[in-house]
């Protein structure tokens, strides 16, 4: 849903499902996703349905993926390194959650 | 002298003067104000960069390399540059997600760097900013949907654009603000649902004269002239909805009395901002409702005290005012909390933030009158629609709760989990409160709004038991009191 209108500066590359893309040092991991013309990140998690980052802003967390391991990041929030590998998450979030 | 940048918990000291959440405008004002009297601050931000929404990426952007930000994007600079010549510490990446009034004083949660610390501040200013309020429609969770505020954070920090047919729907200036950003990056709209009621116009004209000698006037004016110049418009738009399976392909809308179907590869949804006062409302702080920006907003004095002493309020987290107000509100709430501090009198410079907040205030009443989203927008009557997007509630699961009887948001969250999942609340809280309000024909100040407690953000179970544990915690979860 996006392009990039700017020439590459300092690009790092990353690991996305298995594909090596490119992206800008500046860039968090969702949009590094979303200009390398990746929308759904995930399923959600009672009805299997696809979903995409939303607010880019921390506040809806559509946008958790795995990075380095590491479940149920926000990947709007975390900027993109070289060398990261980030996957996809399906299915039910093993996510502690607090505020109840 | 220049901020004292710290990216390990374990640089943090445990006592602060004054601790301020948030780097947008209001915080980095609130944090230079401080810093002047010499007093120990420190500013946690959640986001890498400073800036806040508002002046995204500020602190690396350039006129020369994104020019089609626009002049009141660059205001950012100067605040920026303030900020970091103080003394004051900054620790990027900082998710606060406990605040709590102890006594006098504050106690903070925060995770830096994937460790949790608790630091004590005798004055804490919340600099929280503001969210886009929800826009619960047919099809709002397919990809490709996207709210319009995150395609402007990806144009600010990462220089994307729309490609292939985009749509914006929805209410407010963003709308025509983005999309005249979009235009002079060299991007295309294909065009715009605008879904302000034809009479909020009638509502809003008794407040025209101050937003005539506002600076709004000019500016709102020229971006809407130069838009329409180049994008189809459709005004009045109603029973707006998302097409498609896997992902957005098209919208369907109502407009002028007819049904009309776009193709659209991208939709982006805006209908104002409200406040994000999590923190505040897991603090405790009182919570009122605001019917002219229909919305909750923590109770504050004129300098932004909250209902709890230790804690202030700053910026479009107290109430919206935009960038402008919330840099006033910054300065006003850094010097109050200052002066408690040392225990000084109010300032002349205080009076004289106050004047300039005032003047900057103009005009809002007529842009909150005439861009309040229309009732079917915020209290949406399709029940398929989903509300609360983590555990998937609709409009009609609510509605039927409200039939029964459910006596507010929190016993809602209890019965059908609405509000539960790892957003807590935050893209769902403002439509179930209209919703209720709707369906039970109660004002919404008496439904209320879901009362959170911390950890307001996901924090690993780990990092809150590596947390030093105080001997009250102790004593609460063994029954006994410990030595050590
Ligand atoms: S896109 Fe909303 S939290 Fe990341």
């Amino acid at each position: 849903m996006f392009r990039s209108i700017e020439s590459p500066k300092s690009r790092v590359r990353v690991i996305v499902d298995g594909r090596e893309i490119e992206a800008d040092v500046a860039a968090s991991v969702a949009a590094a996703l979303l200009g390398a013309g990746m929308t759904a990140v995930r399923r959600s998690v009672v009805g299997g349905e696809p979903r995409a980052p939303y607010c880019l802003m921390g506040i809806c967390f559509e946008c958790l993926v795995t990075i380095d391991g590491v479940q149920n990041r926000q990947a709007c929030m975390v900027p993109v390194r070289d060398g990261m590998v980030i996957s996809s998450q399906r299915g039910a979030r093993t996510m502690e959650v607090g505020g109840q | 002298m220049t901020v004292q940048m710290i990216r390990n918990a374990e640089d943090l000291a445990e006592r602060y003067d004054i601790a301020i959440v948030g780097a947008g405008p209001a915080g980095m004002a609130a944090a230079t104000e401080c810093a002047k009297f010499g007093l120990r601050t420190i500013v946690f931000d959640e986001n890498s960069e400073a800036g806040g929404q508002i002046y995204r990426a500020i602190t690396r952007n350039t006129p020369a390399a994104r020019p089609y930000l626009g002049r009141d994007y660059w205001r950012g600079a100067s605040l920026w540059e303030a900020f970091v010549a103080t003394t004051a510490s900054y620790v990027p990446a900082a998710a606060v997600w406990s605040l709590e009034q102890q006594d006098e004083e504050a106690e903070l949660r925060v995770s830096v760097s994937g460790r949790s610390m608790i630091v004590h501040a005798k004055r804490v200013i919340l600099a929280t900013g503001a969210t886009e309020r929800p826009m619960p429609v047919r099809g709002w969770t397919l990809p490709g949907v996207m709210s319009i505020g995150a395609a402007q954070i990806a144009l600010k920090s990462a220089g994307l654009l729309p490609e292939g047919r985009a749509v914006l729907a929805g209410s407010g200036p963003l709308l025509y603000l983005y999309a005249s950003q979009v235009l002079a990056a060299g991007g295309v709209i294909d065009a715009i649902l605008d879904t302000t009621p034809r009479r909020y116009w009638l509502q809003a004209a008794p407040h025209l004269l101050p937003f005539l000698i506002s600076p709004y006037v000019w500016k709102g004016l020229g971006l809407i002239l130069k838009v329409t110049r180049a994008v189809r418009v459709f005004r009045s738009v109603t029973a707006l909805e998302i097409n498609g399976k896997d992902r957005a392909d098209g919208v369907t809308f109502t407009a002028g009395g007819k049904t009309v179907s776009l193709p659209a590869k991208s939709v982006f949804l805006h209908q104002g901002v409200i406040p994000h006062a999590n923190l505040a409302n897991a603090a405790g702080c009182e919570m009122g409702w605001n019917d002219r920006q229909k919305c909750f907003a923590p109770v504050v004095d004129r300098q932004g005290r909250s209902t709890k002493a230790s804690i202030f309020i700053a910026g479009d987290g107290n109430g919206i005012g935009g960038a402008l107000v919330a840099e006033f509100d910054g300065r006003i709430a850094g010097l109050a909390a200052g002066l408690e501090v040392l225990g000084k009198e109010p300032s002349e410079d205080l009076r004289r933030y106050g004047r300039l907040r005032q003047k900057a205030l103009r005009g809002r009443t007529f842009i909150d009158l005439l861009y309040q989203p229309a009732p079917s927008f915020r209290a949406p009557a399709e029940e398929d629609v989903i509300v609360c997007r983590c555990e998937e509630v609709s409009v009609g699961a609510i509605r039927a709760a409200a039939d029964s009887g459910v006596a507010g948001p929190n016993q809602l969250k209890t019965m059908l989990r609405c509000g539960m999942g790892p957003c807590q609340g935050r893209m769902c809280a403002a439509t179930v409160t209209e919703i209720l309000a709707d369906a039970q024909q109660r004002p919404p100040t008496e439904v209320g709004t879901y009362r959170l407690r911390p950890p307001i953000k996901p924090v690993p179970l780990s990092e809150i038991a590596a947390l030093p544990h105080t001997p009250d915690a102790v004593y609460a979860v063994t029954g006994t009191h410990s030595e050590h």
